[in-house]
């Protein structure tokens, strides 16, 4: 039987609680949408989120869901889907969430290349906890713990996932519902990790930090757009990104065409040219490639663990607890 | 010299023994636990009772022939019904120096030292503190010393096999063990067959451990001074069935295998490496021909929240560790127990606090287990009690967890996962089963209800993900009673915390009665639980034999306790409840029932002795 699902389908009953202005109310709508349009069974999804303000994501989504522990979704979510590959696995989480708290467990689960989908809500601050800087914040960055400016260097996420060798990693903005959309689909039909960080405004902690990427007056200037097997141009074909000695920088294509502009390929093996793209930019200021980094081939941990289920039940046959408990040698009494 | 000779040993001079104890001591490199390995093998095919205790350091190789090197292996073999390794060893096998010093004020007065005298030179003395040769300065004159040169014989042995350098005197580990096969009659040939199999990739090294060992076991034939001290221990009267040789780290993963079997839930174990309870991932990693998944996670917070996400999805999700991963995994515990998910956990405990004593054991975990997470966190809690145990007692965390949808703390310690005994199999068919219903419809008028529970174990039902209809919600936040949302209502969080406490109380109604070992009249009552269960045994029946009258009970189940163990308590006028720790049974013990016990303490990262049991017990009743 296929049932055929709509956005509504995805809505859970209860009351959506985030700040009202919150990019998370466009990224749940977002996730709805593209769940219908994928046509994906919604009984066999399950959202795992951590602690955070986005880690209420689970609540609102009409499907298996569980809202765990700080920085411990991607661990859970691992589990999940190594027990069950057939289900569709997505974690939600934050900056402080996957990057802080959670780091060790982002970087393994990328690193195994489970078949988890991982949206990191980037908001560049602690929301929930009300207003302290994250491992995103910029440096400098005035918060209640950090009156004097942060010391702290940041993360940039998209350099982290990669540097883990991730399969698939991808930047978006919440305020885009069809790029969103684009990357999640991409994610959904990738096997494998994905991470997709999403630039996600905090109105109320953090507002407008994305703006030079949103606002109509500047992201023209300063979206670059990733397109695989395009030319990597923006600013209206103005400007391009092009590499040399594994490093990649902004050349103005009026003065020098586009011969020299780097034609993206997003499949490549080797994660160096993804991750010299990702050093375009440090967070959101200036011009900051948007879209697939990379989207390559590479083992993926459930597979590889059925498959040695499968060979080792081939090689001894199903499993006889009867011989496994005579596997040390017996003896006779009596 | 070794020499050839085959021919059958006399009997007539050998010393008939109902029980000995052997200890093998020698440097980590010295493959001493190897050798007390084969040695137990042996003794098992002979059809003796025995018991083993393991004892090496902490370091993969401390300095060799130092003291903190030694490592050390105790077997118990016996023509009768055994209980413990022994308290003091007949035997002593000093590969070195250090070995001797370490040990030899365990051994009994006139017990026998097998002595390596190659290693007893200067820089080896030195090393382990001894000014001169104590093989040769009359200090052992209370002892009966048996010496070999060890080294030089091995090399002789095995100078036709090919091995070259180092690896010859690898191979005296076997002309030692070959030297005590020829003691205690043992048979040669499960150590030969196992040799040939073990090493049948690396055909010198068969060769010369094959040789060592026909040479050391020849050495003996033919030396007088050890035909005239040989032992002779008579099999033993075993109930009849089929029997093996089990450590306690196997038979936990064993009795996983088996628990999940009877849930009929496929088995997800995540764990992090740690001492001492790695070889439960070993084992199950072996057993993939079962659908078993076996994770490796990141670290001990990912080896349990992983199996937690294989529980919510349906499968039996178990991790595995010892204390400093049991606190790691305490906030991940709680939210299993919020989200009311079966999972089960085992602590294989060892020395503490912090790093500790990873090598040693102790059961110091116990407090920890049963109160040891933020909030009104209770669980049930079940405990091992011996190599073999340890089969049962994790099918028995296996079926409470999924009975009553709760986490499940399985205390075992090192003691117990690292040494051995026989274990008359089980029949499989004859084990329980409980197998596990998933709900696949609504169970409410206003659809599926994610905590309406079963009302008589309060369990909530387990809708796993790909069933239509049920798609629901778990998590951390407190829930509602029924429909399992979010809930921030005052009544509702009390209400909650006081179910959850039931439910672990309801296990009590579905777990047997303790059964004491009763003595008529018996003026003190001994508790005890885990892996103190055989120094407990033996110390109260040595107490008996002299006239004593004791009663003794042993606890599986901890969290909650039996229901009748209050009434029991309150029969006995002096209760004694020896622990591995500071006395932490007995403070539950004195909460829970107001009972006025007394605690036998030792916390030395090694287990009781009989002798001390029984010491405590008279000592108790003649105050």
């Amino acid at each position: 039987m296929t049932t055929t699902f709509t956005r509504q389908d995805f809505q859970s009953d209860q009351e959506v609680r985030w700040c009202p202005g919150c990019g998370d109310y466009t990224i749940l709508a977002s996730v709805q949408t593209f769940m219908a349009e994928a046509g994906i069974a919604k009984e066999d999804v399950v959202f795992v989120s951590g602690i955070g303000c986005a880690a209420r994501f689970p609540y609102y989504m009409d499907v298996y869901g569980m809202h765990s522990i700080h920085g411990r979704a991607p661990a859970i979510a691992s589990g999940i889907s190594a027990a069950r590959p057939e289900l569709s696995v997505w974690v939600v989480s934050g900056d402080g969430d996957a990057l802080s708290i959670g780091g060790n467990h982002l970087i393994h689960a990328l690193r195994r290349n489970m078949n988890i989908k991982i949206l990191l809500f980037n908001n560049q601050i602690y929301g929930l906890t009300k207003g302290q800087y994250s491992p995103t914040s910029e440096a400098g960055k005035r918060t209640k713990s950090s009156p004097m400016g942060s010391i702290d260097h940041p993360f940039n996420p998209v350099s982290l996932a990669l540097g883990a060798e991730a399969s698939f990693v991808a930047r978006t903005l919440d305020m885009d519902r069809a790029h969103t959309i684009e990357m999640l689909t991409a994610a959904h039909e990738h096997r494998g990790s994905a991470l997709i960080e999403i630039y996600q405004n905090c109105n109320v902690f953090n507002d407008k930090a994305f703006a030079d990427l949103t606002a109509k007056d500047s992201r023209d200037a300063n979206q670059i757009r990733l397109v695989h097997g395009e030319k990597i141009l923006f600013d209206g074909g103005r400007k391009g990104v092009a590499l040399e000695e594994g490093r990649a920088f902004i050349v103005d294509v009026e003065e020098f065409g586009d011969d020299i502009v780097h034609t993206h390929d997003a499949t490549l093996q080797d994660p160096s040219t993804a991750f010299a793209l990702s050093r375009l930019s440090h967070g959101p200021h200036g011009p900051t490639p948007i879209g697939i980094f990379r989207n390559a081939a590479r083992a993926v941990y459930e597979d590889a663990l059925e498959a040695q289920i499968s060979s080792a039940t081939a090689a001894k046959g199903p499993g006889d607890l009867t011989s496994v408990l005579g596997s040390n040698g017996t003896w006779e009494v009596g | 010299m070794a020499t050839t000779q085959d021919s059958a040993p006399p009997t007539t001079d050998r010393e008939l023994r109902e029980r000995v104890v052997i200890r093998f001591a020698g440097d980590s490199g010295d493959g001493m636990q190897l050798a007390g390995a084969r040695f137990t093998d042996a003794s098992a095919a002979f059809g003796n009772d025995l018991a083993t205790l393991p004892n090496f350091p902490a370091e993969i190789r401390a300095p060799a022939g130092t003291l903190a090197g030694v490592s050390a292996f105790q077997i118990h073999i016996a023509g009768g019904d055994i209980l413990t390794p022994g308290d003091s060893p007949d035997v002593l096998v000093a590969m070195n120096p250090a070995a001797l010093k370490k040990n030899i004020d365990d051994l009994k007065p006139g017990g026998v030292i097998v002595a390596n005298t190659d290693s007893f030179e200067e820089r080896n003395l030195a090393k382990a503190g001894y000014d001169v040769n104590p093989l040769e300065d009359g200090s052992l004159d209370g002892y009966n010393l048996l010496t070999a040169p060890m080294d030089e014989l091995t090399k002789e042995a095995v100078k036709d096999s090919g091995v070259k350098g180092r690896e010859v005197l690898r191979s005296k580990n076997f002309f030692a063990l070959g030297a005590l096969a020829w003691m205690f009659d043992r048979p040669q040939e499960p150590t030969l067959d196992w040799v040939a199999d073990k090493f049948s990739g690396k055909p010198t090294v068969l060769a010369a451990n094959t040789a060592a060992f026909k040479a050391g076991y020849n050495y003996g034939i033919t030396t007088e001074a050890f035909a005239v001290t040989t032992f002779e221990v008579p099999p033993a009267d075993l109930p009849s069935g089929t029997y093996t040789n089990v450590v306690g780290n196997q038979t936990i993963a064993w009795g996983l295998i088996a628990g999940a079997r009877a849930a009929g839930l496929p088995l997800f174990y995540a764990s992090y490496p740690i001492t001492p309870a790695s070889d439960v991932l070993h084992e199950l990693s072996r057993h993939k021909n079962f659908g078993i998944k076996t994770f490796q996670a990141e670290d001990e917070i990912a080896a349990v929240g992983a199996a937690l996400g294989a529980s919510f999805v349906g499968q039996l999700g178990v991790t595995g560790t010892s204390g400093p991963g049991l606190a790691l995994k305490s906030e991940t515990i709680s939210l299993a127990l919020m989200a009311e998910l079966p999972l089960v956990i085992v602590d294989v405990q060892r020395g503490g606090p912090s790093t500790g004593l990873p090598t040693k054991t102790e059961q110091s975990d116990l407090m920890m287990a049963i109160h040891g997470r933020h909030g009104e966190a209770p669980l049930p809690v079940v405990s091992a009690s011996s190599p073999s145990d340890a089969f049962e007692a994790a099918i028995e965390a296996c079926r409470i967890a999924v009975k009553y949808m709760t986490p499940v703390i399985l205390l075992s310690d090192g003691y117990i996962g690292t040494s051995s005994e026989p274990w008359r199999l089980p029949n499989v068919a004859d084990l329980p089963t409980f197998p596990t219903t998933f709900a696949t419809e609504a169970n409410h008028d206003d659809g599926y209800m994610p905590y309406l529970r079963d009302p008589e174990t309060l369990a909530r039902p387990w809708a796993v993900p790909g069933t239509p209809g049920l798609e629901h919600r778990v998590g951390g936040l407190e829930k509602d009673q029924l429909s399992g949302n979010v809930s921030y209502v005052p009544a509702n969080h009390g209400a909650m915390t006081i179910t959850r406490e039931n439910k672990t109380k309801a296990v009590a109604n579905d777990i047997p009665e303790i059964v004491i070992e009763e003595d008529a009249d018996a003026k003190i009552l001994v508790v005890a639980w885990g892996s103190t269960y055989s120094a407990v045994l033996a110390g109260v029946r040595n107490s008996r034999l002299e006239g004593h009258k004791v009663a003794h009970v042993h606890l599986r189940h901890l969290n909650p306790f039996p229901r009748n163990l209050g009434e029991v308590l309150a029969r006995y006028p002096k209760v004694l409840v020896p622990e591995l720790n500071r006395g932490q049974l007995s403070r539950l013990l004195r909460a829970e029932y107001l009972t006025p016990t007394v605690s036998l303490s030792k916390v030395q990262g090694q287990p009781f002795m009989a002798a001390e049991i029984k010491a405590k017990i008279i000592e108790m009743l003649e105050a």
